[in-house]
């Protein structure tokens, strides 16, 4: 059995939806019953065989070969099994995912694992904005799962996230882990204004010291156990994040215009 | 079967199904886990008043700790679920939540058949008041408590399975300090062993009872048949030149770790042999009829 590869040959002119294109959709179907698979373009319903070159048979591992920022939904509500990204993905990538692994090595657009519940998300790249955020109408994000991000991240990332780990090794936008419910979320790099805007709960961990709004307080510098227990679960994740080992950090506590629980967590 | 000189009875230790679970305790440094460990520990040798049998099974290192930090696993035995969880949450609330710097942390995750999650910290969370918060990693929950030391930091539940109590032996030696000396040379090679603790003080007991009283309010009192100071008046057990009986109670996680254990026991009484006054390896038991579990001596030792 080899990985199940599709590959991009024809120049799209409207963005497509790959949503069906998911290991659980896709196991026991043969290469026929993929080729003729309608997938939504704008208005019109375009053949799986019409865009891509299909080979392969192993739908647990799909691969997107060729891929560039026009190809959506990839990996929705992926459940088990991996898809490898190989150029680059359009918006929701991962969107609703609860279980399995997603690598894409390139860039994302807007909400990257928004509603993920469960899984790994990996890109190897930059993302847009809203990542892991709630769509608008939704009142939560990311739901659990790991996101891992090596590029930047754009704004309003971790908007009404509710639980999960997000690391960023690149730097953040602004309004980084606005109204966010709970969960985790590290950035390496910059953050940029506003970080933390109507954060409710959750653990925000940076390398660099941020511009606070006025409603986050310094909580003073702690050297905290939890952390050390983080990192080591993070141990075996292909991060940067997996070879930090420090405890010691300034807390700020916030935003107490929204609760006051969560924290920003500043290594010192 | 003579080891060294010493009589190994045929007899067997009658054990009980218990329920039994493990937590690991960190600290900064070990002194600190030991002294939560020992509170945690304290006043828990027998069911039959402290409502557990717990003891500390051994140290780890930072290495196997989820913290990092130097700690002490610990082993609680009840006789239902009801108490072990009762008996856990009351001392982890009280030893561990009020020990400087300790963390709690579940010690059985995988490798039995049958596990149930007990609460560990669950509900001590809410000694926070609100300003308790929780962490997901590895699909396991711990909370962070403020407190005044910095933050009590606690894994949510830990496993609990089902496990024997009441394993024994009894050594018969011709003076006190002779039992006595064999008694430590047992425990130094039982604390050794994984899976099993020895709740007595230093784990060896020197009251052993037997089933009933001639007073109607005790359901147990002592055991005249190895009282070495009623050789003479009652229906005894001990030959004339025991002169001190001592026990050994172990309980473990299963079966096998207890008769791992007895057997490293006897060996090391039994290295002290008939020369150092050791004359006989006993055990308790109650003809049979109450416990599911027997341990036969010549068995294990064979």
């Amino acid at each position: 059995m080899s990985a199940l590869t599709f590959t991009l040959k024809a120049t799209l002119q409207q963005r497509v939806d790959l949503s069906p294109l998911t290991p659980d959709n896709l196991a026991g179907k043969s290469q026929a019953d993929i080729a003729a698979i309608p997938l939504d373009s704008g208005r019109e319903k375009l053949r799986v065989d019409s865009l891509f070159d299909i080979a392969g048979d192993d739908a647990a591992d799909i691969v997107f070969n060729n891929a560039n920022g026009k190809l959506d939904f990839i990996g929705n509500k992926l459940k088990t099994g991996r898809i490898t990204v190989n150029g680059g993905a359009g918006s929701y990538l991962g969107l609703q995912m609860r279980g399995g692994h997603i690598v894409l090595n390139g860039n994302a657009d807007a909400f990257v694992a928004s509603g993920l519940a469960g899984g790994l998300i990996e890109v190897k790249g930059n993302v847009g904005d809203f990542l892991a955020a709630a769509l608008p109408g939704d009142r939560k994000g990311m739901k659990g799962g790991i996101v891992l991000i090596s590029g930047n991240a754009g704004e309003r990332a971790g908007d009404q996230m509710r639980r999960g780990i997000i690391l960023i090794e690149g730097n953040a936008g602004a309004y980084l882990a606005s109204r966010m419910l709970a969960g985790t979320i590290g950035v390496l790099g910059s953050v940029g204004e506003y970080v933390g805007y109507g954060m409710r709960r959750g653990t925000l961990l940076l390398t660099q010291e941020p511009k606070l709004h006025a409603t986050l307080q310094d909580c003073g510098t702690h050297t905290l156990p939890f952390l050390s227990l983080m990192f080591k679960s993070f141990r075996n994740l292909p991060s940067k994040f997996a070879n930090i080992n420090k405890n010691r950090v300034q807390r700020y506590s916030g935003d107490i215009a929204n609760d006051g629980k969560g924290e920003i967590l500043v290594f010192k | 079967m003579i080891i060294n000189g010493v009589t190994i009875d045929d007899t067997f230790a009658e054990a009980f199904g218990m329920r039994g679970t493990r937590v690991i305790i960190t600290a900064q440094n070990l002194r600190w886990a030991y002294n939560a460990a020992r509170a945690m520990t304290g006043f828990a040798t027998s069911v039959i008043a402290c409502g557990v049998e717990a003891g500390i099974e051994r140290e780890l290192t930072p290495e196997e700790t989820p913290d990092g930090r130097p700690g002490v696993s610990i082993l609680m035995f009840a006789m239902s679920s009801a108490v072990l969880i009762k008996q856990l949450e009351t001392r982890m609330g009280q030893c561990v939540l009020t020990c400087p710097t300790a963390a709690a942390f579940s010690g059985i995750d995988e490798g039995y058949p049958e596990i149930t999650k007990i609460n560990l910290g669950k509900n001590l969370r809410f000694f926070g008041d609100g300003f308790q918060t929780s962490k997901v990693f590895n699909g396991k929950r711990y909370w962070r408590v403020p407190v005044m030391d910095g933050e009590f930091l606690t894994e949510e539940s830990t496993g609990m399975i089902r496990s024997v109590g009441g394993g024994n032996f009894l050594i018969l030696a011709e003076s006190q300090p002779q039992a006595l000396a064999a008694c430590e040379a047992a425990i130094d090679a039982m604390s050794k062993v994984p899976n099993v603790i020895m709740p007595f003080p230093g784990g060896v007991v020197r009251s052993g009872s037997k089933v009933g009283s001639k007073y109607k309010a005790l359901i147990a009192s002592t055991n005249d048949a190895f009282c070495p100071t009623l050789k003479g008046i009652t229906k005894t057990e001990l030959s004339p030149e025991i002169e001190s009986v001592m026990e050994i109670v172990i309980d473990g996680l299963t079966d096998p770790d207890i008769r791992v254990a007895m057997r490293a026991g006897i060996a090391a009484a039994c290295e002290l042999g008939a020369k150092n006054g050791i004359k006989r390896i006993s055990a308790g038991n109650y003809g049979g009829k109450l416990g599911p579990y027997h341990f036969k001596l010549r068995e294990i030792m064979a």
